[in-house]
C-alpha cells in the first residue's frame, strides 16, 4: 500500500436510514458505496440535487451521523468514533455548515465561537494565547478589527461575516480537512463569490483538504480540482472540474448542464419554443 | 435557494431596511417580519434578554420583592406567633395591627411567620421541580433514543398521576409532617408537565446547527447541554420555575386548608384552616382570614406579571403584536393601494 | 412583440410603518409591455418583492403605497386605476387581469383541500356562471397546459413533488385568463432539473396565450436568458432597465456589474479567480452594497 501521508478517504460509504411509517418498516438508501479520497492542499466538488445523499456524507465525514458500513479513513488508518480517538479526528477534520444564521449560538459571543474549538483541542494553551489565536483567526478571514469583532454576537452581523466565523471556527483547531456543506448557498449573491474565494485563498496558504458541498455546478468548476456528481446517493461521474463540466459523459451530468441558467443562450428558449409552435 | 431573512449587505448595520421586510410578506402569515422580532430578542444575548421593565412588570415585582422582604424582615419584629396571651378574636387596633385570633395569637405575627414558611415551601418546592423537570425533559430532548423512550415514559407516569389526590395519600400516611416534607411531595408532582415542555424544546434546539457545530468543534455532551442549550431555555426555565412556586404555594394552602398541611409550621394555608375551624367567618373575625388569602392572591398576581413578562420574550409576537396592530391600522387607514380582503382568489 | 403598454407603474413609493418606517420602494416608474417578460432583479431586502405587491394591489399593512400611480390597460382599451380600485372591482380586477405565483407553493396552495376544488373556488367566486361540466373541462385543460396529468386533479398538496405544486399554482394563476402573471421566485426552493422544465413550461405558455410576466429573482443569468427587457432593483429603487441583451453585454450600472459577476460563468473563464487567486481576498470581500 502506498498511501500519501495527508489524506481523508472515504472508502465503500453506506448510509441507509430505517423510516417507520405506521407499523411498517421501510429502508432508504441515501448513499450507496461511495468511495473517494481527499488529498491535503486539493478540493473536491460533491455536487447534486437535494435529496442526492452529498449532505449525508458531508454528515458521516464531520461524524455527525455513523455510517451503516464503510469506513472513513484518515492518513491512511481507519478514524477513531469515540473518545480520545475520535477528538484527534475531530481535531484534524472539521466542518462549515449551510445556514450561517443558524450554525452560530445567538447568546454566545463571536469570541466564545472560536475560544472554544482552540481550548478542547490544545488545553495546553494559557488564556492569552488562546486570546491570540483567537485574533489571528479573524484576521485571516478578513474580519477586522479583529478584537472589535471578538466582543459581538452573531446577529450583530451579516450573513457574509458569519460564515466567516463560521471558516475560523472551522480552522480553529488546526484542522487539515474541511468539509463544507453548501457554504454559500444562503448568502445574498453579491457577496457568494467573495467568500469563497476567502476560502480558496486559506486553502491555497495552508494546504487543506476541502470537501465542497454544492448543487451550482459553476462554483464548483472555479472552486474544486475534482468534482463528483451525485444522483440517489451513487457518484455517477467523476473527473477533473473542467473536464466533468466540459466534456461530460453521464446522462444525468449532461441534464444536469443543460439545466443550468447561461447567459450566453439569451433567447434561445424563446426562440426555440416559438419555433416549435 | 432560500434567500436569507436578515441582513442583507457586509455592513455592520443595527437594522437594514432589509431587516424589516426582507421576509416575504406571505399572504397568510399573520406577522410577516417574525424573523426580524426573533433577531431583535436573541439581540445582546444575555443583556437583551431581560425582560423590558414595564409597568406589568415593575408591578409584579414590586409585589414579589415586597411580600418577600416582609416575610424575612417583619418575623423578627413582631412577637413570637405562639404567644397566646392576647386577649382573644380582637378587631385591628394600635397593638394588635391585625387583631388577634380566639386562641389570642397575634395575626400580623402570625402572617410574617406565615409568609416566611409560604415561601421556604415555594420555593423548595419549585427547586425541585425545576431540577427534576431539566433532569427528565433536557435530557429526554438532548440524548434522544432509549433515554429518550425511558425518561419520557416516567414523566408521562407522572403526568397522569393526579398531583392533589397523591399529595394527599402521602400526607395522610405520614404522621410527622414536617415543611420540608410537604415541599418535597409538592415538588415531585409538579414537575412533568414543564418537562414534557422542555423535552419539546431541547429537541428543537438539538436539531439547531449550532448545537452540531459544537458536536463537531467536540465539545463533550455535557457542556454542549450546559453552554450550547440551557441559556437558550433560560426565559423558559424562569417562568416555569415562577409558576411551580404559585403551583407549590397555593397547593400547600389547599393541603391545610383540609388539615393535612404541614405540622408544627405556621403558613398561610394552616392560617386559613385555623381560621376556618375557629369559625371565623360566622363570628365575623373578618381580619383573622382575609390577610393570608389576600397575600396568597398578592404573590399569585405579582409572579403571573412577571410570567407575562418573560413570555414576551419567549415569545416576541406578544410584545410586538399591541403595536405592529396599531401600524396596521394606521397603514390602512391612510394608505393607498393596500389589500383590503384578506383572500386573493 | 407589441410595444403596446398593459401595466404602467408611475412614481410608486411604498413604505413599511414600522419603528422608523422604512421605505421600501422609492419612486419607481416601470411600464410592462403586452406578451413581454419583464425580470425584476435584486438581491433580498431590496424591494422587489414588495413592489410586485404593489402592482397587484396586495399589499398587508404596516405596508402602504404612499405615492404614485398603477394603470393596468386593459385588452378592450379600457384603462383601470388600480390603486383606487374597491370592494367588488377590485375583486373583478385581482386574479381575472393581473394573477399571481409566488415563492412557496406549500403555503399558498391550501393543504386540506384538493387541487380540484380550489381551481373550482376560484371559478366559482370569479365565473359564478360557469357550470360544473364547464368548470371541470376547463381544470382538466388547465393541468393539461402546465405538463401536469389531469388525472392528478384530485390530489391534495402534499400528494405532489415540488415541481407539480409549482405548476398547479401556475395552473391557478392562468385560470381566468389574466393579461399579467406576478412570478415572485417561482422556481428558486426547486432543484434546477425541475426548475428548468417549468421555466421551459412558462415560456411555452406566453408564446401561446400572450400574457406578460413579471418574472422576480435574484437569479440574474436565468433573467437574461429568459427575460425580454430586465429591471435592476437597488435599495428600493430601478437603478437600471434595459433588454436582456443590454444588461449583458452593455451594463452601464456599477451595480449591474457587480451583481453580473457575481455568477461565475459555468463554461467560460469568468470566476476562474478563484482557483487561480487572481483576485485580491479582500476586495472580492467588498460588497455590492459598499462598492456602489
Amino acid at each position: 500500500m502506498n498511501q500519501p501521508t495527508a489524506s481523508l478517504e472515504a472508502r465503500n460509504l453506506v448510509k441507509e436510514f430505517r423510516l417507520r411509517n405506521g407499523l411498517k418498516f421501510s429502508t432508504l438508501q441515501a448513499v450507496k458505496d461511495v468511495s473517494f479520497t481527499l488529498e491535503a492542499g486539493r478540493t473536491i466538488a460533491l455536487v447534486g440535487e437535494s435529496g442526492s445523499g452529498k449532505s449525508t456524507i458531508a454528515r458521516m465525514i464531520a461524524k455527525l451521523e455513523t455510517p451503516t458500513s464503510g469506513d472513513i479513513l484518515l492518513d491512511g488508518s481507519p478514524s477513531g468514533t469515540r473518545g480520545r480517538a475520535l477528538a484527534a479526528y475531530r481535531g484534524d477534520v472539521q466542518m462549515v455548515f449551510q445556514d450561517p444564521f443558524a450554525s452560530l449560538n445567538p447568546f454566545h459571543s463571536i469570541e466564545h465561537h472560536l475560544e472554544r474549538p482552540i481550548r478542547i483541542h490544545h488545553p495546553e494553551l494559557s488564556r492569552a494565547e488562546v486570546r491570540d489565536r483567537v485574533l489571528s483567526l479573524l484576521e485571516r478571514v478578513r474580519l477586522t478589527p479583529a478584537t472589535q469583532f471578538a466582543e459581538r454576537r452573531p446577529h450583530e452581523l451579516s450573513g457574509g461575516q458569519r460564515q466567516r466565523v463560521a471558516i475560523a471556527r472551522a480552522l480553529a483547531p488546526g484542522a487539515r480537512f474541511i468539509v463544507a456543506d453548501e457554504p454559500v448557498s444562503m448568502l445574498d449573491v453579491s457577496i457568494r463569490l467573495g467568500v469563497l474565494n476567502l476560502l480558496a485563498a486559506l486553502q491555497r496558504e495552508e494546504r487543506l483538504g476541502v470537501l465542497y458541498i454544492t448543487h451550482d455546478l459553476a462554483t464548483a468548476r472555479h472552486f474544486s480540482d475534482e468534482i463528483l456528481v451525485m444522483y440517489r446517493g451513487e457518484i455517477v461521474e467523476r473527473g477533473p472540474a473542467d473536464a466533468v463540466i466540459l466534456d461530460p459523459q453521464h446522462d444525468y451530468t449532461k441534464r444536469l448542464l443543460e439545466a443550468a441558467a447561461d447567459p450566453e443562450r439569451l433567447g434561445a428558449l424563446r426562440d426555440e419554443v416559438r419555433s416549435a409552435g | 435557494m432560500p434567500e436569507p431573512h436578515t441582513a442583507v449587505d457586509e455592513a455592520v448595520v443595527d437594522r437594514t431596511p432589509a431587516d424589516t421586510f426582507a421576509a416575504p410578506i406571505g399572504i397568510t402569515s399573520a406577522v410577516p417580519d417574525t424573523g426580524r422580532a426573533e433577531a431583535e430578542a436573541a439581540k445582546r444575548g444575555i443583556r437583551r434578554r431581560m425582560p423590558k421593565l414595564t409597568l406589568k412588570l415593575a408591578s409584579g415585582l414590586v409585589l414579589v420583592v415586597g411580600i418577600t422582604l416582609f416575610g424575612i424582615i417583619a418575623p423578627f419584629f413582631t412577637q413570637s406567633p405562639t404567644f397566646s396571651g392576647n386577649p382573644s378574636l380582637q378587631p385591628p387596633s394600635a397593638d394588635h395591627w391585625l387583631g388577634t385570633t380566639k386562641l389570642g395569637y397575634d395575626v400580623f405575627a402570625q402572617l410574617a411567620q406565615g409568609t416566611r414558611g409560604s415561601l421556604l415551601i415555594g420555593i423548595v418546592a419549585g427547586s425541585i421541580a425545576l431540577v427534576l423537570s431539566v433532569l427528565f425533559g433536557v435530557l429526554a430532548g438532548y440524548l434522544g433514543n432509549w433515554s429518550d423512550e425511558i425518561l419520557s415514559l416516567v414523566t408521562n407516569i407522572m403526568l397522569v398521576i393526579p398531583g392533589l389526590p397523591l399529595v394527599m395519600v402521602i400526607a395522610t400516611y405520614v404522621p410527622g409532617r414536617s415543611w420540608l416534607l410537604v415541599a418535597i411531595v409538592l415538588g415531585i408532582t409538579a414537575w412533568a408537565g414543564p418537562a414534557v415542555v422542555l423535552r419539546a424544546q431541547s429537541r428543537s434546539l438539538r436539531a439547531r446547527e449550532y448545537v452540531a457545530a459544537s458536536r463537531v468543534a467536540g465539545e463533550r455532551a455535557h457542556r454542549v447541554i450546559l453552554v450550547e442549550i440551557l441559556p437558550n431555555l433560560l426565559p423558559l426555565l424562569t417562568a416555569q420555575f415562577l409558576f411551580a412556586i404559585i403551583f407549590a404555594i397555593l397547593g400547600e394552602a389547599g393541603l391545610s386548608y383540609l388539615g393535612l398541611g404541614p405540622t408544627g409550621s405556621i403558613t398561610w394555608g394552616t392560617m386559613l384552616n385555623d381560621a376556618q375551624t375557629g369559625q371565623a367567618i360566622g363570628t365575623g373575625a373578618w381580619w383573622w382570614f382575609v390577610p393570608p388569602g389576600l397575600m396568597i392572591a398578592l404573590l399569585g398576581a405579582g409572579l403571573s406579571l412577571i410570567n407575562f413578562s418573560i413570555d414576551e420574550i419567549i415569545n416576541p409576537k406578544l410584545r410586538i403584536a399591541p403595536e405592529y396592530t396599531r401600524r396596521v391600522r394606521k397603514a390602512a387607514r391612510e394608505g393607498r393601494g393596500v389589500a383590503v380582503e384578506g383572500s386573493i382568489a | 412583440m407589441s410595444a403596446e403598454p398593459v401595466l404602467t407603474a408611475t412614481d410608486v413609493s411604498i413604505e413599511y410603518l414600522v419603528d422608523p418606517p422604512v421605505e421600501a420602494v422609492k419612486n419607481v416608474s416601470l411600464t410592462l409591455h403586452r406578451g413581454e417578460i419583464l425580470g425584476l432583479a435584486g438581491e433580498s431586502g431590496c424591494g422587489k418583492s414588495t413592489l410586485a405587491y404593489g402592482l397587484n394591489r396586495l399589499l398587508k399593512p404596516p405596508a402602504m403605497m404612499s405615492s404614485g400611480e398603477v394603470v393596468f390597460h386593459d385588452r378592450d382599451g379600457h384603462d383601470i386605476d388600480v390603486v383606487g380600485l374597491d370592494g367588488e372591482h377590485l375583486r373583478a380586477f385581482r386574479w381575472d387581469k393581473v394573477s399571481m405565483v409566488f415563492q412557496g407553493a406549500m403555503n399558498s396552495l391550501n393543504p386540506v383541500l384538493s387541487v380540484k376544488e380550489q381551481l373550482d373556488d376560484v371559478f366559482r367566486t370569479h365565473r359564478p356562471k360557469m357550470r360544473r361540466r364547464e368548470r371541470l373541462e376547463r381544470s382538466r385543460e388547465l393541468l393539461e397546459l402546465v405538463g401536469v396529468d389531469p388525472d392528478r386533479l384530485t390530489s391534495f398538496p402534499h400528494e405532489l413533488s415540488g415541481g407539480m405544486r409549482q405548476r398547479m399554482m401556475i395552473a391557478m394563476a392562468l385560470a381566468l385568463d389574466p393579461q399579467v402573471m406576478i412570478m415572485d421566485e417561482p422556481t428558486t426552493a426547486l432543484d434546477v432539473v425541475v426548475q428548468r422544465g417549468i421555466i421551459r413550461e412558462i415560456m411555452r405558455l406566453r408564446e401561446r396565450l400572450g400574457f406578460a410576466v413579471i418574472f422576480i429573482t435574484h437569479d440574474l443569468p436565468l433573467l437574461i436568458e429568459i427575460s425580454d427587457r430586465i429591471a435592476v432593483m437597488l435599495r428600493g429603487e430601478i437603478v437600471e432597465l434595459g433588454t436582456a441583451d443590454d444588461i449583458y453585454r452593455n451594463a452601464r450600472h456599477d451595480y449591474t456589474k457587480k451583481l453580473l459577476e457575481s455568477f461565475p460563468s459555468l463554461r467560460g473563464d469568468r470566476g476562474d479567480f478563484i482557483r487561480t487567486g487572481a483576485m485580491p481576498v479582500a476586495s472580492a470581500l467588498t460588497t455590492s452594497t459598499e462598492a456602489v
